[in-house]
Parts: C-alpha cells; structure tokens; sequence
C-alpha cells in the first residue's frame, strides 16, 4: 500500500480581486500515500482551505500539476471532475452542508443518485452508515432536529456511501465542542485503520494528535511536514 | 436515474407549495383560455357551415325595386317590379337549375282553440329544391296546385308544434286569415337562419294562393323576390351577368340607367360570413396564446428566483458528484412538471368553461382532441423553452463560487 494517491507539485493559486492578482498558494508540494492520515494546519489566512478545494478537485489551481489516484486532474473534463468527487472523494465541511428539507437517510444516499444506484439499494447503504456513525434511531428526521455533532456525523456518512478512496475534511471539529470532536475523531480513525486516506484541517493540536501526519501552512506555502510526535498525554 | 431526478424536482416543488401553485396558475389559466376559446371558435365556425348549408347552395336573391332606393319601394308595397314572367326566363338561361319566386307576408294561423302568428312563404315547388329543404312526412305541393291556387299548405316544426303540440299535422286543416288549407306535409327541420330566425317557424303556400287569397295582391304576377339556384358555384357570376342583362332588356332599362331590381349573392355573403368567423376564433385563440406565454415567462422568472435562492444546494450537489446534466435535468423537470401538471388542470378548467358557455348561452361549442393535443404540446413546449434557460444558469455554475455563495 505504497502507491501515491495525492500527487502534487509547484501548485500555485491567486484569487482575482478588485486589487488585482491575490496570491494565496505559492509553489506548493505534497505527496500523499494511500492510508495515511494527514492533519493540516496553520494560521487563519494561510490558505487551508484554498489547498482543500483544490484536493477536491471543487477548485482549480492557477499553476502547478495535481495528480490524483494517477490521473492528472487539469486534463479532465467536468463530468469526470464531478465522477472523482463522486466516486473518490468524500469531502466533509466545517458547516456540514446537508440539505435542508429532506430526511438524513435522503441526505446520506443522495450522492448515489448521481451514480444511477436503485432507490432500495440507496436507502439500505444509507440506514447502514447512519448506524454505522451512531445515528440508527435518526433515519427519517431532518437535518435541523438534531444537534451539530450528529449533523457532521451525517455529513461524513453522506461523505462515504460512495466507499472513496480519500476523506478531505475542512475543520470537520471546528464547530463542535471538544467532547464531541473527539468522537469524530475516534470515527475517522476507525475509517483510516478501515484503509481510507484521510487529510483534515484543523487548528486545534490535539485533534492533529488523531493524525499520523501533520503538514503546517504559513502565508501559502508548507513549512513543516512531519510525523505526529505522540506525547504522553495524547494517548 | 430519471426516476430519482424526477423525485428531486418533485420534491423542491413540494418544498414550495405556495410558489409552486402560483407558477402553475400561470399555466392553468393560459391553457384554459387556449381550450376554452378554441372550443368556443370552433363550435363558431361548426354552427356557421350548419346554417349555411341549410341555407341552400349557389344561391342568388333577386328583389324587386333598385339597390339603392329598395328599402323605401320595399316598404310602400304592390310596386313590384319583378313578375313571374321574369322569372321563367331566367329559368331558361345557362347554368340555372332552379328558380322559385317568393311572396313573403306573415298572417295569424288558426287550428281548433289554437293560434299562432307566423311567416307565411308564397312560392313555387323549385323554392324547396333550391333550398335543399324536403319534407319529413307527407307530400310537398305541385306546380298544378300553383297554376290552380290551391290551399295547400306545408308547416315547418315550430309552427306546427305551436298550433298541433305533438300531434301530426299532416292532413289536418288550419285557416290562414279565415281561409281553411291543408296541411300536406311537415316541412324538415332547418333550425336558425342567417339572420338568426327561427326558419322552422314558418308556413310555406303556393305562390299564387297567397297573392290572390292570403295577401291580396294588386298585381298578380308579380312578386317581390325570386330566388335562383346555378348549378355550381363557379358559374356563379357568368349567371349574375347574364341575369343582369336579360332582365334590363325585358324591362327596357336604357344604357346608363339604374336596374330596378337588385341581385345579391347569398352564398358569397354566407362565405365571408364564414370566413369572419374563421378570423374571429383565430384572433380568441391568439389572444388565449398570448396568456399561454405569460404564464411561461412565470415559470422562467420563478425558475430564476428559485435557482439563485438554491445556489447553495447546487453547489453541494455538485461537490457529491452532480454533474452539469444532473442539475439541468433537475431544475427543467421541475419546469416542465409545473408546465404539464398546469396544464392538465387548465385542460379540466378550459372543458368545463366551454361546457359551461354552451350550458348558459346556448352558443355551440366544440372540444376538439386536436386542440388538447395543441394545448399539451405547447404546454410543454413552454415548459422546456421557459425552463432550459434558469435551468442552464444553474448547470453552468461553478462548484466553488455556489458552495461560497451565501
Ligand atoms: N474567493 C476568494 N476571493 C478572494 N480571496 C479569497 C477567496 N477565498 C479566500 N480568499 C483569501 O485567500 C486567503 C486564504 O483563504 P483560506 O480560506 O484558504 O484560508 P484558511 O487557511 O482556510 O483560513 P481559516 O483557517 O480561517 O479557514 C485569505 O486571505 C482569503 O482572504
Ligand atoms: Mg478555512
């Protein structure tokens, strides 16, 4: 299990503003191997969540080579850009983003219905999730009756009814409370010993402690990269 | 995967069931108008050719006194400038199949306890064929019973329904101002004329009996109209011309004179009667279209507001794989579901007002399946014209900026 599924070289990303030219991400390298769990951090402002979009390919960079799972993203075309979000990836949002109005096993099994899977089959993988992230008595109730820690547990079983290959999440704790980030924590953990490849934004450390990798932002560019140092009172 | 896009679109409807509503009320009263005003035209145009086919076909009307001065001779009476003479002689002409001289009048009709005021048509036998107008029992009167002035009678259905109820007419005697005739026969249904009288409501006499018995005329002979069939219609203005000149000749009406007597061409007035109706439901049925694309231009404009307030559904539809064609199918079934279900109300809406008009007014209305097949099509049409634009907007936006899009 040594094969590189993030793949990225010299990226760059400048955002156009009334100002001009806004760089964000300057020359930017990373490489990422299939099961690892990379934690990436820095101060506000530094690009994180830029970098995100990028990985999951909802963004484009301005320069630089993106390889995802082999494939070079900038040569794809936007049905197969949409098939890799599909398929591939599963991206997990700091505000959640479920759709209002429609049931959790709805939300949950709605990224099947862009893969063309039967309605039994959509609602059956859905209930299993759901109980599989702990919310087996919530199938039918609305993503605005239950509270925020269960919502992103929604989200990252909506994140994962395509069985992805990579799990990008953006401060999936940030708007949680620290009892319950560390239950969502405890999930992705069990995800990544399961073999996903999971790469999160965090700024608190002691979520970071959850990965084996942390990669540290600064104004654009990666200026740490380095195995999780275990302390004592992490574990 | 139709099916589950079919269920997402239905949804974001149900979602918004009062602006749902409002958009399809667009679409119901277009196409109800649409239905309700083509049944409406067509049961126009239905009843027209009814009326002129009852009427007769490659008709002429010759009366007696001059176009322009007719409406005062008509009126002073016994001043008849036609006669039965004339009449002959144009019989004899080219082209000419039938010709019946009339002498119209009205009298008070008397049956037993009953009486009933009605026209009175004094005529020939060529009059019935002319007009196309058999008799549904008994006989019809002769040209013996004209030369002898017999008093004879046939009776239309309304008359004879007024004077004998249900009973049959045929050989019962009535009197026509104290003279007693009989009823040879009844006379088939024509229903309402050109004008809009009843023409069942009527006696028809030989010629000469109602110039001599009924009405008294001054001038035996004479008469004040005479009708003339042709044999077909495109023969018809050579026959006008050679009547024209054969009756200024045998009146000796002298180059540069006025006739005294004018023709007028029944069938060309029942055809632009005809054709104005045509024109009339054409101008409803563009009017109603016109309500038909404002309730489209609802859609789109809804359609619009609708994608701009979901932006943010697309865009994280879009990031769990939804691809370009996913959300354009989603938001042009909406349209169309809005435009087809609009439809099918306005449908029930348009049949039952057309129904309702030919309940209240009377007027003769047609549904027909050609304008539902029209109504649908368009509906639908306006559905994915109307809904492809906001649709598009939607598909083609970017993932990113509808996920940031607060
Ligand atoms: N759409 C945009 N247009 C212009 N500038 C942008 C846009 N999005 C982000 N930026 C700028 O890019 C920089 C990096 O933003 P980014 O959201 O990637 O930071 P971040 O590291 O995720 O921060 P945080 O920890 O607060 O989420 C910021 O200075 C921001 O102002
Ligand atoms: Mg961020």
């Amino acid at each position: 299990m040594n094969d590189s599924v993030i793949h990225i070289e010299g990226l760059h990303k400048s955002y156009e503003t009334s100002a001009g030219l806004f760089p964000v991400l300057k020359e930017v390298s990373l490489h990422i191997t299939r099961g690892e769990f990379v934690a990436v951090m820095g101060p506000s402002g530094s690009g994180k969540s830029t970098f995100m979009n990028i990985l999951g390919c909802l963004d484009h960079p301005s320069a630089g080579s993106y390889r995802l799972d082999g494939h070079d993203v900038a040569t794809l075309d936007k049905d197969a850009l949409a098939l890799l979000r599909n398929r591939t990836i599963g991206f997990v949002f700091q505000g959640f983003n479920l759709l209002p109005r429609m049931s959790l096993q709805d939300n949950v099994a709605l990224p099947l219905i862009y893969c063309g899977v039967e309605r039994a089959e959509r609602h059956q993988r859905a209930r299993e999730l759901l109980v599989k992230v702990g919310l087996e008595k919530y199938f039918d109730s609305m993503p605005n009756k239950i509270s925020g820690g269960q919502q992103q547990r929604v989200a990252i079983a909506r994140a994962l009814i395509n069985r992805p290959s990579l799990i990008l999440a953006d401060e999936p704790t940030g708007n949680l409370d620290s009892h319950t980030s560390t239950e969502i924590m405890a999930l992705f953990e069990s995800l990544n010993r399961e073999g996903i490849t999971i790469v999160l934004v965090t700024h608190e450390l002691d979520v970071a402690q959850h990965a084996q990798r942390q990669v540290h932002f600064l104004d654009g560019r990666i200026v740490n990269d380095h195995a999780t140092l275990h302390t004592e009172a992490s574990l | 995967m139709k099916l589950a896009m079919l269920g997402e679109a239905w949804r974001a409807m149900g979602a918004n069931r009062m602006r749902t509503f409002l958009t399809m009320l667009g679409m119901v009263i277009g196409v109800g108008a649409v239905v309700l005003m083509m049944s409406v035209g067509q049961g126009a145009q239905y009843s027209i050719k009814q009326t002129i086919s009852a009427m007769g076909s490659n008709l002429f009307v010759l009366l007696s006194g001059s176009s322009s001065t007719g409406g005062v001779r008509s009126g002073s009476g016994g001043s008849y400038t036609l006669n039965v003479a004339d009449a002959e002689a144009i019989a004899e002409l080219p082209g000419v199949q039938a010709i019946a001289p009339i002498h119209p009048g009205s009298a008070q009709i008397v049956y037993g306890p009953n009486n009933w005021n009605t026209s009175i048509i004094g005529t020939t036998p060529g009059y019935l064929d002319a007009r196309s107008w058999p008799v549904a029992s008994g006989n019809t009167f002769t040209d013996s019973d004209v030369r002898s002035a017999t008093r004879v009678a046939l009776i239309g259905k309304t008359a004879a329904q007024n004077l004998f109820g249900d009973a049959d007419p045929v050989g019962q005697t009535i009197r026509i101002r104290q003279s007693p005739f009989v009823i040879l026969g009844l006379l088939s249904t024509k229903g309402q004329g050109m004008d809009g009288r009843d023409q069942d409501d009527t006696i028809i006499i030989p010629l000469t009996t109602a110039q001599r018995q009924v009405f008294g005329s001054q001038f035996p002979g004479s008469v004040r109209m005479v009708m003339v069939q042709t044999t077909t219609q495109e023969i018809m203005p050579s026959v006008e011309k050679s009547m024209t000149e054969l009756l200024r000749q045998r009146h000796r009406i002298r180059e540069g004179l006025d006739d005294d007597f004018s023709l007028r061409n029944l069938t060309a007035v029942a055809d632009s009667a005809a054709e104005a109706t045509r024109v009339m439901s054409l101008l409803l049925g563009a009017i109603a279209s016109v309500s038909l694309l404002v309730g489209g231009i609802g859609i789109m404009n809804i359609m619009l507001v609708s994608v701009t307030e979901r932006t943010r559904e697309i865009g994280i539809r879009m990031a769990i794989g939804a691809r370009q064609r996913d959300i354009l199918l989603q938001f042009l079934l909406e349209a169309i579901i809005i435009s087809v279900i609009g439809c099918f109300i306005g449908l029930l809406l348009g049949i039952g007002g057309a129904l309702l008009v030919e309940l209240l007014t009377g007027t003769k209305v047609i549904i027909a399946l050609s304008s539902v097949i029209v109504a649908f099509g368009v509906a639908a049409t306006v559905g994915i014209f109307f809904g492809y634009y906001p649709a598009r907007k939607a598909a083609q936006l970017d993932p990113i900026e509808a996920l940031r899009y607060q």
